[in-house]
């Protein structure tokens, strides 16, 4: 009889397989409160550390935002989109909450190589905890979202409320970008190198600063194409909801909510796929 | 001591806990300078050259099985593959070939992995044991009795960047031994501390091992291993040399590595 006979027979499993889908994804539910600790606990840390503290999850995003207003606001002249600066706020503010949980994403096993090696739990957990350490970060810039379009006159409609469902799908697709970056960095970390290129990229063509409408309006097959960029139709929704002059389509929802499933499913099954690599020495 | 007596003699159960099966662990790592031995590398000699990729062969096709309330001690020169082992053990590093079974997760107790290093001891306490599946308000309840175990009423509350090895090792060790395991594996992790708290762990070990819970301890430390053990297996180079009776097999390598012998 072989050994492995021998242990089946008694009821030994073999350690560190990667358990199915489902098992899986009801373990790591069973351990959500260490990911949500986790995440508490290092924002906490990482707060600690700077004077300003939490301030500079909203200070950030909102220099970024000025600094953008102010060159582009200038050199696209009369080209600005109408209500540049809640325009411009929203686009901002909701990009840097995907590019962050994708960055973050990208670090979560790589960077806390000491935990997984030392504890045995669903991997998942780590980019997950990120992406909720992000989340504690965009709820202060929502608040100052919301302010702007205050602040510049936009009318309050009871459509700011369809602000939560955006940015319930839009959590979902970045929980999946992360998975997926966590994931493709442990294989070759010579992409953490490339994220913050892929985020100047992804910036520059998801319409941030600048309408695409008016941009494209002599390349009808780009315009096409970016109806289905998922940044862009994050931000368009958030701001057809809430900045006046501009609308949401039927059409932008069903990408959203197409975006966020499938992007978070292929995260999941990504990640999981690999579950049994993630550790390891080289 | 006459109970220690008593403990390792007792008969162990013939019911298997640990199988291990033919296990290779084989590390792709990109090398860089010379080294001094040649030949080490796989056939494709031109091409692991070219990208310093080097293929350590860490364990070879190991095989042994444990079975209930057994501690077993496990020795070998510095790099003959007992951390890989155990770590492989525990389901932390992929193997290459063969399998691992257990009939229940084992957890590790290695050494140098600190856990989160920007986090206070007892956030640290809170996270090791969430992880390990423990539930919020018991590891809350606990956090006294494993501070005090370890030893850092004082330093609890800074970060974990900030303690010596000792410490972070006695706080691991604390947080490990908080809750009984069906298996448990120590992995070098008291060789930092200091006397008295390897007494006291040495003490919890035995305690473990005594309510059926199985325990290897890797340890350059014989007396340690004679004090807990009921089994020792030594390694070299990634095989097997000998597996058997504790005194028996310190004995022997204690003979290989020119020590002196113990009766």
């Amino acid at each position: 009889m072989s050994l492995a006979d021998y242990a089946r027979e008694h009821g030994l499993k073999r350690v560190g397989a990667r358990p199915a889908l489902l098992e899986y994804l009801a373990e790591a539910w069973k351990r959500r409160d260490f990911a949500f600790t986790m995440a508490r606990f290092n924002s906490e840390a990482a707060n600690a550390r700077n004077r300003l503290g939490r301030w500079w999850t909203v200070l950030l995003p909102t220099f970024t935002a000025l600094v953008y207003g102010l060159i582009f606001g200038v050199l696209l002249g009369s080209n600005r989109p109408d209500n540049y600066i809640p325009f411009l706020f929203t686009g901002v503010f909701l990009y840097s909450f995907i590019s962050g949980v994708f960055g973050a994403g990208a670090g979560s096993v790589t960077g806390n190589l000491g935990l997984v090696r030392s504890l045995s739990f669903p991997r998942m957990l780590l980019p997950i905890q990120a992406t909720i350490q992000q989340i504690f970060n965009l709820l202060p810039q929502m608040v100052l979202l919301l302010l702007t379009w205050v602040v510049f006159a936009q009318p309050i409609t009871w459509a700011w409320v369809l602000l939560l469902p955006i940015t319930f799908l839009m959590i979902m697709f970045s929980t999946g970008l992360a998975l997926i970056s966590a994931r493709l960095t442990v294989h070759i970390q010579d992409l953490t190198k490339l994220i913050p290129f892929v985020v100047r990229i992804v910036f520059y063509t998801s319409g941030i600063f600048f309408n695409m409408e008016h941009v494209l309006k002599n390349y009808p097959l780009a315009l096409e194409i970016e109806k289905y960029n998922p940044v862009y139709v994050f931000v368009s929704l958030a701001r057809g909801v809430g900045v006046a002059g501009y609308t949401t389509t039927p059409f932008m929802w069903l990408a959203a909510l197409a975006w966020a499933i499938v992007t978070l499913g292929l995260g999941i099954l990504f990640f999981w796929k690999a579950e049994e690599r993630y550790g390891r020495e080289d | 001591m006459a109970e220690k007596t008593k403990a390792a003699k007792k008969p162990v159960s013939t019911k298997p806990v640990v199988v291990v099966d033919d296990v290779h662990i084989i590390y792709k790592v990109f090398s860089s300078g010379r080294r001094a031995t040649k030949g080490a590398t796989t056939g494709r000699k031109s091409f692991a050259r070219k990208l310093g990729l080097r293929e350590v062969h860490a364990v070879k096709g190991l095989s042994f099985t444990v079975y209930e309330g057994e501690s077993v001690g496990i020795i070998g020169s510095n790099g003959s593959g007992k951390s890989s082992l155990m770590r492989a053990i525990a389901g932390l590093t992929p193997i290459q070939g063969g399998a691992v079974y257990a009939s229940a997760k084992p957890a590790l107790l290695g050494v140098g992995a600190v856990l989160l290093p920007n986090l206070s001891g007892e956030k640290n306490i809170l996270l090791g044991g969430l992880a390990m599946g423990f539930g919020r308000k018991e590891m809350i309840e606990n956090t006294k009795a494993i501070t005090e175990f370890a030893g850092l009423e004082e330093f609890i509350d800074l970060p974990m960047r900030t303690y010596s090895s000792g410490m972070s090792a006695r706080l691991r060790f604390s947080i490990a031994a908080s809750r009984d395991h069906d298996i448990l594996i120590i992995d070098e992790a008291l060789a930092v501390g200091d006397q008295e708290f390897r007494n006291r762990s040495e003490a919890r070990m035995r305690e473990m091992r005594d309510s059926a819970g199985t325990v290897f301890l890797v340890s350059h430390s014989m007396k340690s291993i004679l004090d807990t053990c009921t089994r020792v297996i030594w390694i070299e180079k990634g095989e097997l040399i000998m597996d058997g009776d504790p005194l028996e097999v310190i004995n022997a390598y204690n003979v290989h590595t020119g020590s002196d012998t113990i009766d």
